[in-house]
């Protein structure tokens, strides 16, 4: 079974991004003559639970050929994970389990295998890669050692030409010094390369069939667009077919040849990438894809939304399990919508499939009503920041007493912000975004600088003062309320602690006006968080946010840890609450579109400092920094037809440590146009024109 | 690691000289002396002088820095004193009475592991099942019987079904090993089965929790057999905190040989711990007590070398 010609060493040039699009056309003509090699028919997946049973799939089917990537797309909690975990017979035990139907790959039926038999093909035949790199390779087995167990596990190879093949994967997948990564552990590799070695581990015994599950999620933006980008180039150089479990719609729209579009545990639309995006025929599709804010079209006013929550799977709705949400709900969705041809390859499970078609064809119309103005230039400044610096010390080197290294966080940054203006903060990981937020609220001392509220040094302010004027909005309202308390000490917390309110039933007063400002209904003010839906946890969060009447909120990545469909809701509201109460917002967020969607001007961070800062048009029109140009060209919009004209340009190599910063511009080690002047000087953030600023000497 | 190594002993010194001080002056606060323990224990008149030749032949009556700093100088030189009671080296009455006790101990130690390791997996794998309430409930009586109630038993059981009791004079291990075995394996069994039960727990819910790591999805995904994910994969990183526990423990059983050796009649360095007390010979106490404390402290070090050798994030410096 070993037989060398198994696994040829595939050529391991430089990948060929060039030919990308000229690849998927000839090869999905190719495709779609060879016969399935995946036919997924069928399948019901449920989890037996103490308190009940979950139908986490029910009646999945579909089928792969061999070089195909298809995209599964929905929401947390659709049931996409659990198909592949089903697939891959990895379902959590004893709780999943498959209940019925088929999947054949290659002919034989994986759900009946014995269980020695399916571990042959796991990671043989199928491999898997999944969402959080930093947590999925074993901490205590090094790179190596790890690499090499599949083939020594499946294709009987001695050490020697394992750790040969080992070398080859790791080139393959575009990580520097092979040889040395054998030796090191996880924890030396960041984000990024731990996914490659991820994906060598999938490559290794040449799979038929690779599914990923949200692969580049837990990763920044330019990182995800170079991993995408191999594996793409990787499954139609090796004709590997591919199965990506995503909820991001750029990436399905970049890099997907066909498309699932599940919700809630059933299947709702299925077709080519066109068919979804270009002629979406099933109402959440069409809501789904509407809620994305999108960098290729004029910001709207208001971001499209799928009211409401998706439905209990422990006891779901009769019939169309999207009625509820639905804006084109008639009688007939009582009953279950059959998945149907709505035309040749394309289906759709709704009644009324064929008149969204004919609508959606046509022309997106944007929702027309006016956008916000800016605040006017005069405004009063709320919040000034001049030249903050905050940097870490931490212990590094050796000897008696250690020696110590200077991480520098935030070095040099200042902007101002008006009231009822948002600005946007945007980088990606580590960029020192974060701890500008935790200056401004004053719940870290800065090592340099000055921040001023209202003309007054917060240094110098009493700190209560300046924390009743500055609130903060979290990113993970899993995390950042407290779980014994009931949403209405959450929310009243604040006002007993200030005493601004006189009794307890005034504060309970104040408490049903906040849930109401936010959109709850009074009676949730005596649930626990536990009992709420991530998007209601996050409106309890902006409400203790608003408690104290804030002049100023700081929200660090509000909407990161929710839904698309949720996410639209949640950035309506901090819009509607703006213009309602002059609220002055900083928007912390790595997401360029929603950034783009909220913020009047936007600042972009890159190893602590400001790369460029403009109006947020200005920005988004005429990027004049290369990080700028690169990040959103990394990020991918969600409209094949567009993705297939772009030929994205990825920034190239991981982001350097913050100990060992680059000399020079900080960004000079990634830039496409650094020359050698370039690391001789900091550039400084100058005016490249009216209220543009960027920091290159190339501008 | 060298360096860390020196630093680490280094640092031993604040914490040893902490231990010596508390010891001393505690021991002092204890109404009573040594020379009235010796001199009036059977109601005999003695009279004053007599008590106080005896004291200042001791060096009881001078100041209480004076005493501790001639004992300090006496632990560096490694020459801690005499034995106020039998007037014997302090060395020499412990050092006879210390292969025994450490025989004890790192034989219970053992035993604890071996038993532990695998029934605290065992546990985990099959967890809420019978093997996993039969190994709890294990683990719940060692914990709660008093080491003397299981020590009394079992001498009962071997007397009762074998009309034989274990041997009372010690055998050192090199001269017969099987008379040497057959006399400590009990007391070992003893204290291993409740040490056993502290790891076993630690273990079982170490594995419980390293089970559910994202790795371990990638290791059954990689097509491995369930026995490498559990051995390879699980086994290693849940061993790190077992460690700890294992390590701890060991450092304390030193300490509680005390029972045991009661029990079985065993003359070890615990026996030799509650004479001193009963005699109020505070120059055997504070050495006692002082050796616990750098077996104690040594055995921290080692848990925490051992964990950068088997985890590869910690990196001493």
């Amino acid at each position: 079974m070993n037989a060398p010609d198994l696994f040829p060493s595939p050529d391991v040039g430089p990948l060929a991004t060039e030919s990308n699009s000229k690849i998927m056309a000839g090869s999905t003509i190719e495709m779609l003559r060879s016969p399935a090699l995946l036919a997924v028919e069928d399948l019901h997946v449920h989890f037996v639970q103490s308190d009940g049973v979950t139908r986490a799939v029910e009646g999945v089917s579909f089928a792969l050929r061999p070089g195909e990537i298809l995209a599964l797309v929905g929401e947390s909690g659709c049931g996409k994970s659990a198909t592949a975990l089903a697939l891959m017979r990895l379902l959590s035990k004893p709780a999943g389990r498959v209940v019925k139907g088929r999947a054949l790959f290659d002919g034989v039926d994986l759900l009946q295998l014995p269980e020695a038999e399916m571990r042959e093909r796991r990671g043989r035949d199928i491999a898997m890669i999944f969402q959080e790199p930093m947590t999925s390779l074993n901490p205590v087995l090094s790179i190596g050692e790890q690499l090499m167990e599949p083939l020594l596990a499946h294709l009987q190879m001695t050490r020697q030409a394992a750790q040969k093949r080992v070398v080859e994967l790791l080139k393959m997948v575009g990580l520097t010094d092979p040889q040395r990564r054998l030796e090191q552990y996880p924890h030396h590799l960041s984000g990024g390369m731990r996914q490659r070695v991820m994906i060598a581990m999938g490559l290794a015994c040449n799979p038929k069939l690779i599914i990923a599950d949200e692969p580049t999620t837990a990763l920044d933006v330019t990182i995800q667009a170079q991993i995408l980008e191999l594996m793409r180039d990787l499954a139609r150089r090796l004709n590997i077919a591919m199965i990506i479990i995503t909820h991001n719609l750029g990436i399905v729209a970049r890099y997907a040849d066909s498309v699932n579009v599940m919700y809630a545990a059933r299947l709702v639309e299925q077709g080519t990438a066109d068919d979804i995006f270009g002629r979406s025929s099933h109402p959440y599709t069409i809501g789904l894809i509407d809620s994305i804010p999108r960098l290729d079209r004029p910001r709207q006013a208001r971001l499209a939304t799928i009211e409401g929550v998706p439905p209990d799977l422990m006891a779901p709705p009769a019939g169309c399990r999207f009625a509820g949400r639905c804006p084109h709900r008639i009688e007939k969705c009582g009953e279950d919508p059959p998945l149907a041809v709505v035309e040749p390859g394309h289906q759709a499970a709704c009644w009324r499939a064929d008149e969204l078609l004919a609508r959606t064809a046509r022309a997106v119309q944007p929702v027309g009503v006016v956008i916000p103005p800016p605040p006017a230039a005069d405004a009063p400044i709320r919040v000034s920041v001049r030249d903050l610096k905050r940097h870490f010390t931490v212990s590094a080197g050796r000897g008696w007493f250690g020696g110590s290294a200077t991480v520098k966080a935030v070095d040099g940054v200042g902007f101002d912000i008006r009231e009822g203006e948002t600005l946007g903060l945007v980088g990606e990981s580590g960029c020192g975004k974060s701890t500008i937020g935790r200056a401004i609220l004053n719940l870290d001392t800065p090592t340099a600088g000055s921040i001023l509220i209202d003309g007054q040094d917060i240094g110098d302010a009493r700190a209560r003062e300046v924390r009743r004027r500055t609130q903060v909005i979290f990113q993970d309202p899993f995390s950042s309320l407290n779980p014994r308390m009931t949403v209405s000490q959450i929310i009243g917390e604040p006002l007993a602690v200030y005493k601004l309110e006189p009794d307890a039933a005034r504060i309970e007063g104040r408490v049903q006006e906040l849930l109401g400002q936010v959109g709850l209904m009074p009676y949730m003010a005596e649930r626990y968080p536990h009992e709420l839906s991530g998007g209601q946890r996050q409106r309890v969060g902006i409400a203790r946010a608003l408690a104290l009447k804030p002049s100023i909120i700081v929200c660090d990545e509000p909407v990161s840890a929710l839904d698309v469909s949720i996410q639209g809701q949640i950035v309506n509201l901090l819009d509607e609450l703006q213009q309602k109460l002059g609220l002055t917002y900083l928007f912390i967020a790595h997401d360029l579109a929603v950034v783009r969607h909220i913020s009047h001007r936007v600042a972009v961070m890159y190893l602590g400092r400001i790369m460029e800062l403009a109006d947020r048009d200005t920005l988004y029109r005429n990027p004049r920094h290369p990080y700028t140009q690169l990040l959103l060209d990394a990020a991918p919009v969600p409209d094949p037809a567009i993705e297939r004209q772009r030929r994205p340009r990825v920034a190239k190599g991981e982001l350097p440590s913050p100990i060992n910063q680059p000399k020079g511009c900080v960004f000079s080690t990634r830039c496409p146009m650094a020359t050698a002047e370039c690391s001789e000087a900091v550039p400084a953030l100058r005016p490249v024109a009216d209220g543009h600023y960027a920091a290159c000497i190339k501008v | 690691m060298l360096t860390y190594l020196a630093k680490r002993l280094l640092l031993m010194i604040p914490t040893l000289l902490g231990a010596a001080a508390l010891i001393f002056f505690m021991l002092r606060v204890v109404p009573g002396d040594v020379v009235e323990v010796k001199l009036r224990a059977d109601g005999a008149s003695v009279t004053q002088e007599v008590i106080d030749a005896e004291r200042s032949r001791l060096g009881l009556d001078k100041p209480l820095p004076e005493q501790f700093a001639t004992w300090l100088v006496g632990l560096v030189e490694l020459d801690p004193g005499l034995s106020m009671w039998t007037g014997r080296s302090v060395v020499d009455e412990m050092s006879i009475r210390l292969p025994l006790s450490m025989q004890v101990a790192i034989m219970g130690a053992l035993i604890a592991t071996l038993m532990a390791v695998p029934m605290g997996t065992l546990s985990a794998l099959y967890r809420d099942s019978p093997i996993d309430y039969l190994l709890r409930v294990f683990s719940l009586v060692g914990l709660a019987v008093p080491a003397f109630w299981f020590g009394m038993v079992m001498i009962l059981l071997l007397l009762w079904l074998f009309n034989w009791l274990p041997p009372v004079i010690y055998t050192p291990f090199w001269v017969d090993p099987v008379a040497n075995l057959s006399q400590l394996i009990w007391p070992a069994l003893v204290v291993g089965i409740r040490y056993a039960a502290v790891v076993a727990r630690m273990v079982r819910s170490s594995v419980v929790e390293v089970m559910k790591e994202d790795y371990i999805r990638t290791a059954r995904a990689k097509g491995l057999d369930e026995k490498a994910v559990v051995i390879r994969h699980a086994m290693k990183n849940a061993m790190l905190p077992a460690i700890t526990v294992i390590g701890l423990e060991f450092a304390f059983l030193m300490g509680g040989l005390v029972v045991t050796e009661q029990v079985f009649n065993l003359n070890g360095i615990g026996q030799l711990f509650v004479q001193a007390v009963a005699h109020r010979d505070f120059v055997l106490v504070q050495n006692i007590v002082m050796f616990i404390a750098v077996v104690f402290v040594l055995t921290n070090l080692v848990v925490d070398l051992l964990y950068a050798a088997l985890d590869p994030r910690i990196r001493y410096r």
